[in-house]
């Protein structure tokens, strides 16, 4: 079984940690425009969500695009997005229900989590452990996203 | 150029520098115009940036004897080098200015988010010039600089504003820094607030934003700051990581925040209590960490990279609406950030409140109007005294100014923002307020600003650290009940406490010149430890004795500006209670201060002739000549 990035809001303290190492990772500067996770503050809740990418089993970012430039990585499980495929239609963006896929302005291309790989910087630079690396069954995420998906479909119609 | 047109700047691809973008945004608020220009190499170098760099651009562009409302004064927002990356709580950014409240030179500190928001939008600093013909606020998005209008947003608190503005711009991420209506009002110690809850807050620089009509920054970056070797100043980074995680100091500012402190304080007879005439406070455990994280905490909130998390958001819960509030037109609902030990106590011990629910809204409220709560509740101690022995009577004041009522706190604070009745004279801080009321003694301050959370006699040190900080009194600048209380120094003794501070100033100025927080070295992250971050990022190789130097070369230029506006030895006193009143009961009983057996030691330590002036030598040594 793959693992799988594992987010505990309410440990959370807004810090920004996260969007700064992947931002590194991105771009190799500080830039937090750039992270593809994303901490949403509710400021008069005194809560913070960081959020990114679920690498969705079925993803829809993966069945909407046209080019089929968005593969599965063999060994972590992870969505990827390729470059040389990619044709910057957007339809994976707006494909997936929870808003995790980007598109850069400098290149029109999709840009979204890979997970590092296997070795999330995010998760490493957390200082209060919001964000766990831990197998798929051990995650909050998965069952839920899988719910989120069924509603979904139910929606629209699927 | 148009009007809100930048000129072309230049790309930060041409430094091979790091950390800084060396980049200037210059607004002229009188013309409604705005230029990039380029920060001299050799200045980032001698500063390292932050508080010291915009120090040096203060003493060089601003005639120190200006009216600080005047257009001639300069407001500067500055960050370091370190503000906008990894290094823990490399949030800061500072507000350099003449100060409304002490006419001297001021630094004043901001966390948050802000700060590293302008570094993305590409700039260090931003100097604000001239005065704005109406009330504007300056709006950044990376190369997009513009003065727009703000008059919607006068008289509004600081969260309206914040709202209002992220309304009208629409633009996701964007951060605010702006004053309330004490700024607005010209309250001599209004304040600068970011995102919401932070503020840059003492010695009136909300004021001169305010004289300068102008209302708000509001900026947003999408750029990034470069480091010029990523890998050593990773290494920085995890290492400092590493050694704080488990640091006793970390664990307790995230578990208790800065307000853990007031046990300490209580048990040290140094806790100033109804305007320094006791040590202690007997209601002192309603306003500890300890009540504050039981009955009040709802999260800990971090600034920009921070690690430790000392913030705290609290609630008033049920008691909302115990006590009203007649002009201010947003009624407490919301948590809100703090309170900070210096709030819980200017707000609390000094005015002889123990009610935590007041000592919140009015904390609440000194947010929202952007006044320094520090300021404002020991003006507020002075004029319950002043109340107390019968100067103030019924006459002067619409409700009694007794020590302990909180219906005063709240009303006051309130009245003062708004210059409403008696909040007119407490809006002029407690040093212009005693005079005017022939009572000058009553300020416990120096240089026209109010004194923080330590008594002196408990803590001889800060006698020294109070007299001597250029910003007038303040605790930021040389904490000495960190060695007075851990075995260091005996607390009432003098020996060697002059020399400790003078050392301790440059420490810190330096720590400030980073963008890093102070409190990492609380946490076991004192400036020694991050030196190779400095250097990582920047790509100037520094020493941690080059630190210290550039440290003492700010503290150095900031006396020099201070001087010039015509500030003496005189301007380094205390007043006489510290001096000549001891207290009766208490750990500190019987204890006054010996200003006169530290003071010319100082003077010496720093290399300055015994009327306080830096010596040629002196000056020379540090590249000042
Ligand atoms: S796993 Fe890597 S790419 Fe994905 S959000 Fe975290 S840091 Fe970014
Ligand atoms: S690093 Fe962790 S605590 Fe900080 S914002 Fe990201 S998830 Fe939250």
């Amino acid at each position: 079984m793959s693992k799988v990035l594992n987010i505990l809001p309410e440990k959370c303290t807004g810090c920004m940690q996260c969007e700064l190492a992947c931002s590194w990772v991105q771009t190799g500067t500080f830039q937090p425009s750039k992270s593809l996770i994303r901490v949403n503050v509710f400021d008069e809740q005194a809560s913070y969500a960081p959020y990114t990418c679920l690498q969705c089993d079925e993803a829809w970012c993966m069945t909407a695009c046209p080019t089929n430039a968005i593969a599965t990585d063999r060994a972590t499980g992870a969505k990827l997005v390729i470059d040389q495929l990619c044709i910057g239609c957007h339809l994976c963006t707006i494909a997936c229900p929870f808003g995790t896929v980007f598109t850069l302005p400098e290149s029109d291309k999709a840009s979204k989590c890979h997970l590092c790989g296997g070795a999330p910087a995010c998760a490493t630079s957390c200082p209060t452990d919001a964000i766990e690396y831990v197998e798929a069954d051990q995650s909050w995420f998965g069952p839920w996203a899988a719910k989120v998906t069924e509603n979904y479909v139910n929606a629209v119609g699927g | 150029m148009n009007p809100g047109e930048v000129e072309a700047g230049f790309s930060k691809k041409e430094m091979d520098m790091g950390g800084w973008t060396g980049k200037i945004l210059r607004v002229n608020l009188t013309t409604g115009t705005a230029v990039v220009e380029a920060i001299p190499e050799s200045w980032m170098k001698d500063y390292i940036g932050g508080r010291g760099l915009a120090a040096k651009y203060l003493l060089d562009e601003v005639d120190p004897k200006v009216d600080p409302l005047s257009p001639e004064n300069k407001l500067i927002f500055a960050t370091g080098p370190l503000t906008g990356t990894p290094v823990p709580c490399g949030a800061r950014y500072m507000v350099v200015t003449k100060g409304a409240l002490t006419n001297a030179i001021t630094t004043s500190n901001s966390g948050g988010h802000w700060g590293p928001e302008l570094k993305f939008a590409g700039y260090d600093f931003v100097i604000c010039e001239g005065k704005a013909p109406r009330p504007s606020y300056i709006f950044i998005y990376d190369d997009r600089v513009e003065v727009r209008d703000a008059s919607q947003y006068w008289g509004k608190g600081v969260n309206d504003t914040e709202d209002g503005l992220r309304d009208e711009l629409g633009i996701p991420g964007l951060r605010v820094a702006c004053i309330g209506p004490a700024g607005e009002n010209l309250v001599k110690f209004a304040c600068i607030m970011n995102d919401k809850h932070r503020a840059a807050g003492r010695s009136g620089v909300g004021t001169v934003m305010g004289s300068k009509n102008l209302k708000a920054i509001a900026v947003r970056g999408t750029g990034g700051v470069n480091i010029a070797d990523p890998e050593a100043f990773m290494k920085g980074v995890w290492r400092m990581r590493a050694e704080m995680k488990d640091s006793p100091g970390r664990k307790s500012f995230a578990e208790l925040g800065t307000a853990a402190t007031i046990d300490m304080t209580q048990a040290m007879g140094g806790l100033p209590t109804r305007n320094f005439q006791q040590g202690q406070f007997e209601l002192y455990e309603n306003l500890n960490g300890n009540t504050i994280r039981e009955t009040r905490l709802v999260a800990n909130k971090a600034c920009f990279a921070c690690t430790i998390a000392c913030g705290r958001v609290s609630q008033l819960g049920d008691a909302a609406d115990k006590f009203l509030v007649n002009m201010h037109p947003r009624n407490w609902r919301h948590a809100g950030e703090g309170p900070e030990y210096e709030t819980a106590w200017a707000l609390g011990a000094d005015t002889g409140v123990g009610d935590l629910d007041a000592v919140l809204k009015a904390n609440w409220l000194c947010n929202d109007l952007g006044m320094d709560p520090i300021s404002m509740g020991a003006t507020l101690a002075a004029a319950m005294e002043l109340y107390q022995d019968g100067t103030i009577t019924d006459q002067h004041v619409e409700l009694p100014l007794n020590f302990g009522s909180s219906e005063a706190l709240i009303r006051m604070t309130e009245a003062t923002a708004y210059r409403e009745g008696f909040g007119n004279e407490l809006a002029e801080g407690s040093k212009r307020m005693g005079e005017k009321l022939g009572n000058p003694d009553v300020h416990m301050g120096t240089k026209g600003q109010e004194y923080p959370a330590y008594d002196p006699r408990g803590f001889q040190g800060m006698g020294v650290a109070y007299a001597t900080c250029n910003r007038g009194g303040c605790h930021l600048r040389a904490w000495t009940p960190g060695p007075e209380t851990t075995g260091v120094f005996d607390p009432h003794e003098t020996a060697g406490k002059a020399e400790w501070v003078a050392a301790e100033q440059n420490r810190t100025t330096a720590h400030d010149n980073t963008g890093v927080c102070l409190f990492v070295g609380a946490a076991n992250g004192p400036l020694e430890k991050f030196v190779d971050c400095i250097s990582a990022a920047t790509g100037v190789s520094y020493s941690y004795d080059d630190v210290l130097r550039i440290g003492e070369r700010t503290w150095n230029i900031e006396r020099l500006f201070n001087l010039r506006a015509g500030l003496t030895k005189a301007d380094d006193s205390l007043p006489k209670r510290l001096l000549k009143e001891a207290h009766k009961a208490g750990p500190s009983a019987g204890v006054t201060v010996d200003l006169n057996a530290m003071l010319p030691v100082y003077y010496s330590e720093r290399g300055w002739d015994p009327e306080g002036v830096p010596t040629a030598s002196k000056l020379a040594e540090l590249g000042l000549a």
